[in-house]
C-alpha cells in the first residue's frame, strides 16, 4: 500500500534495537524498563473490576468523568497548581495523548519547538507530526542535566515558539528546583515562549518536592501541564493521563480529542478515582522503595568507576560510561546479560551515558550491578 | 526519618540485607548502620531474625494452629502471669492478648494435628486460669509476614521500553 510521506519518513525509535537484542536472550536482567515493577494498588484495581461488574462500559464525557477531574484538581494543589475541573482539565488516553494533543493544538506548520535533550523520545516525532520543527537544546552533565537560560540562549531558543520541559526527567532522573525553573520561566516570558510541561514523574521525587514551571509568575497562562497515573500509581497499561492548562488551550485540545479519541477509556477512570481517594500511602511506600534502590544503584555505579550524579526524581540513574555508549550497552548485554539503554537514544547530550532503570527488585538490582561491575573490571 | 527507623524499614522487608547494602540504600555510613542495629537489638525493638517459611512445601513439615484461650483471673493471677506460663512452652510460636470474645490468641506449631491437640488438651487446658480453648488448624496459608505464598507470574513487562 502507498504510505504517506509523513509515515514513511518517521524514524524508527532507537530503543527498538535494544528491545530486540534483549528479547533475543532469555537470561537477561533488564535495567532498561521504563515502567514501574509494581502493580497498580489493589484497591484501584478492585474499583476497575467493580465498575465492570456494574456494567460501566459506556463512553464518559469528552473531558473525562467530572468526579475524576474534581479529584485531579484537588490532588494538584499539593504542587501549588490550581485548575478548574470544568474548564481547565482534560482526561486523556495516557499522558502520551495529552502531549500529542498539546502539540496539535499549539503548533502551526513551520513553528519551532525547543526540546531539551537528552529526553523522552516521543516529543520529536510528535512535533513533526504536528508540522513543527524541533530545535534541540542540549543540557549538560556539568549542570546535572538541568535546563539553564544559558543553554536556551546558546541553542537559539529565543526564536522558538514553544518549549517542551520534562522534569523529573526521563532518562536522566534530573529534577529542577523552583530557583532553576525561575530562570527558564523568565526566558520564556522574555522571548514569548509557551510551554508544554511533561510532569509525569512529579510524584516520584526524593528528598525534595516537585516544582512545576507552571507555578512560576506569569507561566500558568502560557503552560500546558501533562501528568497521569502511569508512573505514580503503576498504571501504565491502563493508559490514563490528563492535561491541565488555561481554558483556551484545554478547549482546543478537547476539540481535537473529541474527534480522535472521544473519551479516555472508562474502566481506568474508575481506578483513578479510587487511586486518588485512597492510595496515597501505597504511593509513599513505592517512593520509599524506589529511593532505597536509587541510593544503592547510584553508590554501586560510582564505586565501579562509572560517575553517576544523584538523580532527584523518576526511577532512572544516568551513569557515564565514556565513549561509545551504544557499543558499551551492546557489549554489556552480550557479556553479562544486563540490558541498559544507551544514553544517545535520548538525543544530544546523552552520548557517553547509560540509562539505568531501578524499577526492578532489589535482588535483581544487586545481581545486575554485580555483573556490570565484573564487566567494567574486565574491560 | 532517623537512622534507626530507616534501618528498621529495610530489615522489615529483608532481614538478610548486609550492613554495606543497608548503608547504600539509606545513605548512612556502615558504622552508623551497625550502631542502629545494635541499638534496635539492645532496646528490644528487634527481637530476632527469622525466615518466612511455607511449611506445606517442606517434607515432614509442620502444622500450625491458632488457639483461642479464655481465662479467669483472680487476685494473684493477672494476664501477665498466665501469658508467662503459656509462652514458656516451646510449641507456642506466638502469643497475643486480644480484644473481643476471648483473651489470648496463641499460634501453636506442631509436627501434626495430634501433636497440637495433645499439647492443648494436656498442657494448656488444665491450667487453673484457663476456662476454655478453641483450636483452629490452619489449612492453607496464602500470605505470611507480608509475603504472598504463590509461584508468581513473573515479570511480563517489555524488557526494554522508553
Amino acid at each position: 500500500m502507498r504510505l504517506s510521506d509523513r509515515a514513511r519518513t518517521l524514524p524508527e525509535s532507537g530503543i527498538r534495537k535494544f528491545f530486540e537484542l534483549a528479547e533475543a536472550r532469555d537470561d537477561v536482567i533488564s535495567l532498561g524498563v521504563g515502567e514501574p515493577d509494581f502493580s497498580a494498588p489493589w484497591t484501584a484495581r478492585t474499583a476497575a473490576i467493580d465498575s465492570l461488574e456494574r456494567g460501566k462500559t459506556s463512553y464518559t464525557a469528552n473531558r473525562g468523568m467530572a468526579a475524576l477531574r474534581e479529584r485531579v484538581a484537588d490532588h494538584h494543589e499539593r504542587y501549588d497548581q490550581s485548575y478548574e475541573p470544568e474548564s481547565e482539565i482534560l482526561v486523556t488516553t495516557g499522558a502520551s495523548e495529552a502531549v500529542d494533543l498539546a502539540f496539535r493544538a499549539l503548533v502551526d506548520p513551520g513553528d519551532t519547538v525547543a526540546v531539551h535533550e537528552p529526553t523522552y523520545i516521543s516529543y520529536g516525532p510528535g512535533i513533526e507530526l504536528a508540522g513543527g520543527e524541533q530545535l534541540t537544546v542540549p543540557t549538560r552533565a556539568a549542570d546535572d542535566f538541568a535546563l539553564t537560560r544559558e543553554a536556551l540562549e546558546a541553542a537559539g531558543a529565543a526564536e522558538a515558539d514553544l518549549l517542551v520541559c520534562c522534569y523529573p526527567n526521563n532518562p536522566t532522573g534530573a529534577t529542577m528546583t523552583g530557583e532553576q525553573l525561575a530562570e527558564v520561566a523568565a526566558f520564556c516570558r522574555d522571548e514569548d515562549l509557551r510551554v508544554v510541561a511533561d510532569e509525569i514523574y512529579a510524584a516520584l521525587t526524593y528528598g525534595t518536592d516537585h516544582a512545576s514551571i507552571a507555578t512560576q509568575p506569569g507561566m500558568r497562562e502560557r503552560t500546558v501541564v501533562v501528568n497521569g497515573f502511569s508512573k505514580a500509581y503503576a498504571m501504565t497499561g491502563l493508559r490514563l493521563g490528563y492535561a491541565l492548562g488555561p481554558t483556551d488551550a484545554i478547549d482546543a485540545m478537547n476539540r481535537i480529542h473529541q474527534y480522535t479519541m472521544l473519551s479516555a477509556p472508562t474502566t481506568p477512570q474508575y481506578a483513578a478515582i479510587e487511586a486518588l481517594d485512597r492510595c496515597d500511602d501505597e504511593v509513599t511506600e513505592m517512593v520509599e522503595e524506589y529511593d532505597r534502590r536509587r541510593r544503592l544503584v547510584v553508590s554501586r555505579f560510582n564505586e565501579m568507576g562509572l560517575d553517576t550524579f544523584e538523580p532527584g526524581g523518576a526511577f532512572y540513574a544516568f551513569p557515564e560510561c565514556g565513549g561509545d555508549d551504544e557499543a558499551f550497552a551492546e557489549a554489556l548485554l552480550e557479556a553479562e546479560g544486563v540490558a541498559v539503554v544507551p544514553g544517545s537514544v535520548f538525543g544530544t547530550g546523552g552520548e557517553g551515558h547509560l540509562r539505568v532503570s531501578y524499577a526492578t527488585s532489589m535482588r535483581e538490582l544487586k545481581e545486575a550491578t554485580d555483573r556490570v561491575a565484573a564487566f567494567v573490571e574486565g574491560r | 526519618m532517623d537512622a534507626e527507623r530507616e534501618v528498621l524499614d529495610v530489615l522489615a522487608r529483608n532481614a538478610r540485607e548486609d550492613i554495606d547494602d543497608i548503608a547504600a540504600q539509606t545513605g548512612l555510613d556502615a558504622a552508623a548502620v551497625a550502631d542502629a542495629i545494635d541499638a534496635l537489638e539492645s532496646n528490644r525493638v528487634v527481637h530476632g531474625y527469622q525466615a518466612v517459611i511455607d511449611w506445606d512445601r517442606v517434607d515432614e513439615g509442620k502444622i500450625r494452629a491458632v488457639v483461642e484461650i479464655n481465662v479467669e483471673l483472680d487476685r494473684e493471677t493477672g494476664y501477665e502471669q498466665v501469658a508467662d506460663r503459656i509462652a514458656k512452652f516451646p510449641a507456642v510460636d506466638a502469643l497475643h492478648l486480644v480484644s473481643g470474645d476471648y483473651d489470648f490468641a496463641v499460634e501453636v506449631l506442631g509436627e501434626n494435628m495430634q501433636d497440637v491437640s495433645e499439647f492443648i488438651s494436656e498442657q494448656v487446658a488444665p491450667m487453673p486460669a484457663v476456662t476454655q480453648t478453641v483450636t483452629h488448624y490452619i489449612m492453607e496459608t496464602y500470605k505470611d509476614g507480608g509475603i504472598r505464598f504463590e509461584d508468581g507470574d513473573g515479570d511480563d513487562r517489555l524488557s526494554v521500553s522508553p
